[in-house]
């Protein structure tokens, strides 16, 4: 934990040299903030102690759990199709995205594959769930710097692509619509044409985003060379996602490694970043989105037809064995560590979510940081609360 | 409105740096071989077993003196990225799924346990994760701990990331990590007893009252009997429940 960069040392060194020079006259006295559970910054429950030496941060920790539901327990009481239900509830603004990596867990010990179509729908709402998920948090970026206009184009976007979810699998925020071996149901008429109509706005989504925040003097001055987090720290703490892809790491799970999902059907680039700062991470998001929309319009270019659901069993039975499985979610890589012993449900189930160990570093990354930039730090890693707290 | 023309699917095939940052070929088994051979060459016999399900994944288990050790190792070797670290309670539950019905004499449980890949000896296993990013690759180490002595080194002095997974198994487990800087707890509160994720620690849920589930008026059916109606029995079981 000891770990600092150059930059936050030679910050802090001289924040301390600075306030020695003052105490002659002025003395600074130490203070614990607290921020959270309730605070907008954090949006949700999560409770940052930051100790401050004047305005500079001394030593912060968050403090999670208080969203702990016990995911890990309740699955060990359930069968593998009720397990969806649960694990759509850990990151709630991309929820599909949590199940696909799940039902692959399961499929991967039954040896089961789902139908190519099945495939192909199952990549297309993983997108979209990513879409919806990161769109809010560009427009919630705007809010956390006081710029309120990007968060109501937001909402209003994001509606469209709600709708597109929900269209296809009836729930808006809790799809459940994954099965072991396929898909709960065919896409309804008409949602490929309105699909790609949505794609084009939300692509006008993310230029109205770049103009109005990204290339906004202000907003690149609060996000500029803040919060650093260099590649190798980022791997030390598990930085997945966007946060990793920030730090010039070049590694997306959509594209490296073998997966029955169909991104090595469609063309597309991984964004990286060499900066790690908190700009850098936003940035690459909005790269992300935008890139996500274009792989929606190439599955739908080239969604093939045939079956939905593969032959399994009415009872499913899982057989003997341990599985991982991890998919690049919206916050980062998302994986279950299944633990099958031949039952109707799963003997251990280990949710690695990605939120979790991009938390971690903030006690790291805090360090040496002044307290306006907390909120910008906090907001660039992009946390969901159910995703740390499981 | 920008008048960029967004609309454009643009192929990415012709932009100009695509050519550049070839990506690595997916990892072939020869890449885990070799990690196992790394392993056995620097911890000889306290690399116990690996199991290699080919094109998929690799396990190892190790002796639990090495646990940091492995850690050290594997970082030196490229997997110096962190992704997980956990643990598996291998007692079978004690109330199975939390189904049984209160007015019947609790069903006879196997307790034997019954391990996963590379085998184990002890109830309590550790269990992590760590990721080459620049091979696409990863390896999943396993350890036994003794019942009696749910020690362990800590890995925060190789992967700084690993402070909040331990602090997490140590509450959920009761496994002590040797050399943690703090571990307090994670989720629950500092005085809560128990530790939730052992199999002997009861989801309380379903033991303050009847899972509903078995009250149900349809049977579930059986792989040879798909087609039979749910019975009259069942609905009787229903009755007597409720009385």
């Amino acid at each position: 934990m000891t770990m600092l960069s150059d930059r936050q040392q030679l910050s802090y060194i001289a924040a301390q040299a600075a306030d020695a020079r003052l105490n002659v006259e002025l003395e600074t006295e130490g203070m614990t903030l607290n921020i959270g559970p309730q605070h907008p910054a954090t949006h949700g429950t999560l409770r940052i102690i930051a100790r401050l030496d004047g305005e500079q941060v001394v030593w912060a920790e968050p403090s999670c759990g208080y969203m702990h539901r016990g995911y890990e327990k309740l699955a060990e009481v359930r069968t593998y199709p009720q397990v969806t239900t649960l694990v759509n509830r850990i990151d709630w603004l991309g929820s599909f995205a949590n199940e696909v990596p799940f039902i692959l867990a399961a499929e991967q010990l039954m040896e089961v594959e789902a139908p190519p179509r099945a495939q192909w729908i199952r990549t297309i709402l993983f997108e979209l769930s990513r879409i919806a998920n990161v769109s809010l948090f560009l427009g919630d970026l705007g809010v956390q710097m006081g710029a309120i206009t990007p968060v109501f184009m937001a909402f209003r976007d994001r509606e469209y692509v709600l709708n597109l979810i929900e269209g296809a699998t009836g729930g808006r925020f809790h799809p459940n619509f994954d099965r072991i071996g396929g898909l709960k149901d065919d896409l309804p008429a008409g949602w490929v044409d309105e699909t790609r109509q949505v794609m084009r706005k939300l692509r006008n989504f993310c230029d109205e985003i770049e103009d109005l925040l990204f290339g906004n003097e202000i907003f690149q001055s609060r996000m500029r060379g803040i919060g650093v987090i260099p590649a190798d720290v980022a791997r030390q703490y598990g930085l997945s996602g966007a946060n990793l892809r920030a730090a010039g790491v070049d590694w997306d799970l959509r594209r490296d490694q073998e997966i029955a999902l169909a991104y090595d059907q469609v063309d597309f680039k991984v964004w990286t970043h060499p900066d790690g700062d908190c700009f850098a991470r936003c940035w690459v998001r909005l790269q992300e989105t935008r890139e996500a929309t274009k792989i929606v319009d190439q599955l739908l270019d080239g969604l093939p037809p045939g079956p939905i659901m593969a032959k399994v069993p009415r009872i499913i039975k899982v057989p003997a064995g341990e599985a991982w499985v991890s998919t690049e979610n919206p916050l980062g890589e998302m994986g279950y560590y299944v633990v099958s012993q031949g039952d109707l449900g799963p003997f251990r189930v280990k949710i690695r979510s990605a939120s979790f160990n991009n938390i971690s570093v903030v006690p790291w990354v805090l360090r040496g940081v002044y307290v306006p930039d907390i909120i910008t730090i906090l907001a660039s890693l992009y946390f969901i609360l159910g995703d740390i707290d499981r | 409105m920008p008048s960029r023309s967004s609309s454009v699917v643009v192929r990415l095939s012709e932009t100009p740096d695509s050519g550049e940052t070839a990506v690595a070929a997916l990892p072939g088994d020869g890449l885990r071989e070799a990690i196992v051979d790394t392993l056995r060459a620097a911890l000889g016999e306290q690399l116990i077993d690996s199991h290699l399900i080919p094109t998929t994944d690799l396990w190892v288990r190790v002796h639990r003196d090495a646990w940091l050790r492995t850690a050290e190792v594997l970082k030196g070797a490229g997997f110096d990225y962190f992704c997980f670290l956990s643990a598996i309670d291998w007692m079978p539950s004690p109330w199975g799924r939390g189904e049984d019905d209160p007015n019947e004499p609790p069903p006879e449980r196997s307790t034997e346990l019954q391990w996963g890949y590379t085998g184990g000896e002890t109830r309590f296993q550790l269990l992590a994760r760590l990721n080459d990013v620049d091979r696409h690759v990863a390896v999943t180490i396993k350890a036994d701990l003794p019942d009696d002595d749910l020690v362990v080194q800590s890995w925060v002095s190789v992967f700084a990331g690993a402070n909040w997974h331990e602090r997490e198994t140590a509450e959920m487990f009761g496994i002590d990590f040797a050399g943690h800087p703090d571990l307090r707890n994670m989720y629950l509160p500092g005085d809560f007893e128990g530790h939730p994720l052992r199999k002997d620690f009861p989801l309380l849920a379903r033991m303050v009252k009847p899972w509903p589930g078995i009250v149900d008026v349809e049977q579930m059916p059986t792989a040879d009997d798909d087609e039979t109606a749910p019975g009259p029995s069942a609905d009787e079981s229903t009755g007597d429940t409720a009385s």
